[in-house]
């Protein structure tokens, strides 16, 4: 069945194979300090793209019950947070600002008063710990009603009095279990856990949940994009 | 599937020696790539690791093992979660040109492990670890490589789905829920690396046993004298 060929012919034949897998070769640019730095920030953005392509605006993160809950004095928190950032709970308001219909400060009275949102969500952190904490607060969509945001724009973003900032994309912001929080299993939330209003989002990884919440900004451009993302990290981290 | 050989005939000394194309060009392709994003992922996974480096609570934090950063990709966590961000849809790519070239040419049957390579196993495993006479096969694999390949490919697709698991354990809730939850899908994804390193370090001694002619198989799809009997 099989033919015969004379073997100088037979090294061109898989001189020709082994030069197909030249492509193989292109992974190598990896290897150049210059060029990894773009490929690998080309690389994170493209998994961003198809996180935000993922995420369903209506698909809920898992709840759990109070008996699955990971008690209060085991919720980690984070070194940075040890230290007090000095909130002036008397005085504290959120100020407002960007695409909004009425920019200003708002009370922790005001959101209080919108609808009480309770659910035991898990905790993600970007390091690989996860616990399942209880979180109450009022949704972050009816906190935009409340002050006419155009709920078109791209962005939300955050300020905190620990000098950590934090951007949200709209349809993450919108989704029901997002959620502007100021009460941890019950209580109102503690300094160490961002007193007196953080971020809660149980679909996004732990760094997106800002605390110490002190200004929130309704926009379409991104000067910066997070304290961590600035570093490097996942701009969407969506889990 | 016909088996295409040829013999070669030497241009000095007129020898004849058989060759047989073992490899597919996707075959080769995705071997080659895998192995370059396994390399990076095992990496800097291993990065990753170390800034939890524990599958039980945060608190309190009891540590499984304090793997040395220089053998470990990426520097710190962001700049590994970054390789590790990259290289994952580069091993998704192969792997699926992989598993649809191979489906879909039908030469799946090479490496797929059936119901009857079963009673291949025993003489392959008498020869290896007992120095039992050397079973004659008439295809590229024997039972026990088809064995290894199989499981490899199998742990593979397992590695991106406890992977997917870890990192969209809400939009693929179901996938977490199958491995047991966030927690576990994490413990899965390590192990299937070991087991998948386990296979690594097998494959690699038997490469190095069988030799250049074995090797060069999978840069230029030839092998030159085939131990088995290429219909």
């Amino acid at each position: 069945m099989s033919s015969r060929i004379d073997s100088r012919k037979f090294k061109n034949i898989t001189r020709r194979e082994l030069l197909k897998l030249t492509p193989v070769i292109a992974l190598g640019a990896f290897a150049i300090p210059r060029l990894r730095e773009p490929l690998l920030k080309a690389g994170l953005g493209f998994s961003d793209w198809a996180s935000a392509k993922m995420f369903r605006s209506g698909h809920l993160a898992p709840t759990f019950e109070d008996s699955e809950l990971t008690p209060f004095d085991k919720f980690p928190i984070n070194g940075y947070d040890v230290e007090d950032p000095g909130v002036n709970f008397a005085k504290w308001q959120l100020t407002v600002s960007g695409a909004v219909q009425k920019p200003g400060d708002y009370t922790l009275a005001q959101i209080q008063a919108l609808p009480r949102v309770a659910q035991n969500t898990r905790h993600v952190c970007v390091e690989g710990w996860d616990v399942i904490g209880s979180f109450a607060g009022a949704r972050l969509s009816d906190f935009l009603t409340m002050i006419g945001a155009d709920t078109t724009a791209r962005f939300i973003t955050t300020e905190c009095a620990d000098d950590y900032y934090e951007s949200l994309d709209m349809a993450t912001a919108l989704h029901p279990q997002t959620i502007l929080c100021y009460e941890m299993y019950g209580q109102p939330l503690t300094r160490e856990h961002g007193a007196p209003l953080r971020l809660s989002i149980p679909t996004k990884v732990g760094y997106k949940q800002a605390k110490y919440l002190t200004n929130l900004n309704v926009t379409n451009v991104l000067e910066k994009v997070g304290y961590w993302e600035d570093q490097g990290y996942s701009e969407f981290y969506g889990l | 599937m016909a088996i295409q050989t040829l013999e070669i005939e030497d241009a000095k000394t007129g020898e004849v020696t058989e060759a047989v194309y073992e490899h597919p060009f996707i075959v080769r392709l995705c071997h080659w790539i895998n192995a370059v994003a396994l390399f990076v992922l095992v990496g800097s996974g291993l990065q990753i690791f170390r800034a939890f480096p524990s599958f039980g609570a945060k608190i309190p934090q009891k540590d499984l093992l304090h793997w040395p950063k220089a053998f470990a990709i990426g520097g710190w966590l962001g700049g590994a979660l970054q390789w590790h961000l990259t290289f994952m849809w580069i091993y998704i790519a192969s792997g699926v040109l992989y598993l649809g070239y191979q489906i879909f040419s039908g030469n799946y049957k090479q490496v797929l492990f059936v119901r009857r390579d079963v009673e291949g196993v025993w003489p392959m495993v008498r020869h290896y670890f007992f120095f039992g006479p050397k079973p004659r096969i008439k295809e590229a694999y024997n039972a026990l490589q088809k064995h290894a390949y199989t499981s490899a490919i199998g742990l593979g697709v397992l590695s991106v789905l406890s992977g997917f698991a870890i990192w969209k354990p809400v939009q693929f809730s179901w996938l977490a829920w199958l491995m047991g939850g966030f927690h576990w899908a994490r413990l899965w994804h390590f192990l299937i690396m070991w087991a998948m390193l386990a296979f690594l370090f097998g494959h690699l001694v038997m490469v190095v046993l069988h030799g250049w002619n074995n090797f060069v198989s999978m840069l230029t799809g030839w092998k030159k004298d085939p131990e088995y009997i290429a219909e």
